[in-house]
């Protein structure tokens, strides 16, 4: 049965807490990963696999599911975190993340058998071409489920993920939403820094796609912006979603040192103490 | 001796194509990605027939890669070819996450194979594709000796294979000479010629020469095996091994770098089963340049007289 979509903001904010802490403990419980940008998109997460996606926990392989590409593979967590609380598999499976023989890998890994999980990811620029061959074989197939993808604003840097845009315009693939993380910041320092990637709207605007901008850490909006995507014909569309690393612990927001920092375990629970919805 | 008769002079990127065509002709799921050279790789065939499996994506062969995955994981069968300079070196990081870790069945076809490209010169010339891609983990590595085997093989990987593949083949027309119901299986290697004095073991258009250079040496009173080695990986430890065991001494012939390359492969297996003296054909560690592909292939000691003349070396004198 496919999840009955969730609109209420308050609901969801509920879960994008838990899913919160459930990211932080793990990543303490491993010890190493990914902790900034994890915390920054599950409130993108939440949106997306408890109203907007059409999909079916309980039987992961449904041909007719909405598809989600995470292209930024090292905020696994994140989708682990989320993939859990939807139903995919038990929550008590989250504390394996990075363990040998998990089906939780450091980046996803489908040799490992997660259920859920639509692509092996880890290194960028990858993962929105692989959104395009899905999105023509659903076109060719007559299929109406969507391709989301998720990208990070810094591997915008990578060229590949332009030929990809190219691409899913040039074949009119408007079952495809993109969603950028945009928190400005990747591992050596803010995105302006390290090589600009403004001006990032007229960018994709002139690779042929709709794009939308949105306070990627406020669900109605991200909602509304998924909606107004879901209209949209003949063009792949493109969310700019405006996050704060490390979103809902005040210490480390907007600290690009937490890009790929995780707390200890009693950093963990002081951080959850002060978890801000 | 076994002769072969050249059927005339074919190219084994035309082989490619028709495999493809054939598979596609039976399978709804085959689909074709074109990287603007779809006419040198074979594949215009194809798209002539099958415009709505047939998907332009211009020239970028990472973003190819990374379609052809998602195609795969779709349910298609998508072939992506494309010189194998580009094919498989250009993307080498594409294929190794989005193809080889998610081990789809993703056809990957590397045109241009060799010194034999002739006059487009180093830049063209293919010779370090074989190592790169027989490391990549799930990979099979498939590089025919002639365009009526490069068909089947082609045909053949696309229809009963599961996990990625790499189908190598040149640009020159050369003698076709396999039968179209010769006996073959992806990963066991043919043996062509019989002899128990030394073994040649070929991949790809050296085959043709290897058993020329087989011819010499016959007329000389030496018997030399050889075997075309079509498949690169799975690689068939047992024809190689009961070749060091039988002849004791094993030449290995390949338009390709030495380093890492098929040589290296069958080396592999000779130095920890059998170990054998040894000797490897092919490029030194070095690039390619312009010519015509029969002045390159004299140049690099490649044609079937050339390599009578390095076995005889080999044999007599230990060089
Ligand atoms: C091809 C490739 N190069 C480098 C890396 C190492 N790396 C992992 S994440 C990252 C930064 C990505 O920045 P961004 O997309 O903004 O993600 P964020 O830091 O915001 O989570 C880098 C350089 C990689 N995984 N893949
Ligand atoms: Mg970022």
């Amino acid at each position: 049965m496919t999840l009955n979509p969730i609109t209420d903001s308050n609901s969801l904010k509920d879960i994008s807490y838990e899913i919160r802490k459930d990211i932080l403990r793990m990543l303490a419980e491993a010890g190493s990963g990914h902790t900034g940008g994890s915390l920054g998109l599950a409130d993108v997460f939440t949106c997306l696999y408890f109203s907007a996606m059409n999909h079916q926990p309980e039987n992961p392989s449904w041909e007719q599911r909405d598809r989600l590409i995470l292209s930024i593979g090292h905020v696994a967590p994140v989708l682990y975190a989320t993939l859990a609380h939807a139903g995919y598999f038990p929550k008590e499976e989250l504390k394996t993340l990075r363990q040998l023989g998990s089906r939780l890998q450091g980046h996803p890994g489908r040799d490992h058998g997660l259920p859920g999980l639509e692509l092996s990811a880890g290194s960028l620029g990858q993962g929105l071409s692989v959104a395009v061959g899905m999105a023509l074989a659903a076109k060719l197939n007559r299929q109406t489920h969507r391709i989301y993808c998720i990208l990070g604003d810094g591997e915008l840097q990578e060229g590949s993920v332009w030929e990809a845009a190219m691409s899913a315009a040039h074949h009119h693939l408007d079952n495809i939403i993109a969603i950028v993380d945009r928190n400005q910041l990747q591992i050596d320092g803010k995105n302006s820094d390290v090589m600009e990637i403004e001006p990032l709207a007229d960018k994709w605007k002139s690779f042929g796609w709709i794009v939308t901008e949105c306070d990627g850490n406020n669900h109605s909006e991200v909602l509304d912006a998924i909606n107004f995507c879901k209209k949209q014909e003949n063009k792949p569309q493109l969310i700019l979603a405006h996050t704060i690393m490390g979103k809902g612990v005040k210490e480390i927001e907007n600290d690009y040192h937490w890009h790929g920092k995780v707390p200890s375990k009693q950093q963990a629970e002081d951080f959850i103490l002060h978890l801000t919805k | 001796m076994e002769t072969y008769i050249n059927k005339g002079n074919k190219s084994t990127k035309v082989g490619f194509g028709e495999g493809v065509f054939l598979a596609a002709t039976n399978l709804d799921e085959v689909v074709v990605l074109g990287a603007d050279i779809t006419a040198s790789v074979g594949l215009d065939v194809f798209a002539k027939n099958f415009p709505h499996r047939f998907f332009s994506l211009g020239i970028a062969e990472q973003n190819c890669v990374g379609v052809a995955a998602g195609l795969a994981l779709s349910g298609k069968i998508p072939v992506f070819s494309t010189y194998g300079v580009f094919a498989a070196l250009r993307t080498a990081d594409h294929i190794r996450i989005s193809v080889c870790y998610n081990n789809l069945h993703v056809i990957i076809g590397g045109a241009h194979a060799g010194i034999s490209v002739g006059p487009d010169g180093a830049t063209h010339q293919a010779l370090e594709d074989i190592a790169v891609m027989r490391v990549m983990p799930n990979m099979t590595v498939i590089s025919p000796c002639d365009a009526t085997q490069t068909a089947l093989l082609t045909k053949r990987a696309i229809e009963n294979l599961k996990g990625p593949v790499y189908i190598r083949f040149g640009r020159e027309p050369v003698p076709d000479f396999t039968s179209e119901d010769q006996e073959i299986e992806i990963g066991k290697g043919q043996e062509l010629c019989s002899g128990n004095d030394i073994t040649l073991i070929a991949t790809g258009h050296l085959v043709w020469e290897a058993i020329e250079a087989a011819r010499h040496l016959r007329e000389q009173g030496i018997h030399a095996r050889v075997i075309n080695l079509h498949t690169i990986k799975p690689i068939d430890a047992e024809i190689i091994i009961k070749a060091a065991k039988e002849t004791r001494r094993i030449v290995t012939l390949e338009e390709h770098q030495i380093h890492a390359g098929f040589g290296s492969a069958v080396a592999e297996i000779v130095v920890q089963n059998h170990p054998v003296k040894m000797k490897m054909i092919g490029i030194e560690d070095r690039f390619g340049e312009s010519g015509k592909p029969e002045e390159l292939m004299h140049k690099f000691k490649l044609t079937g007289d050339e390599i009578f003349y390095t076995v005889s070396r080999f044999l007599h004198d230990n060089l």
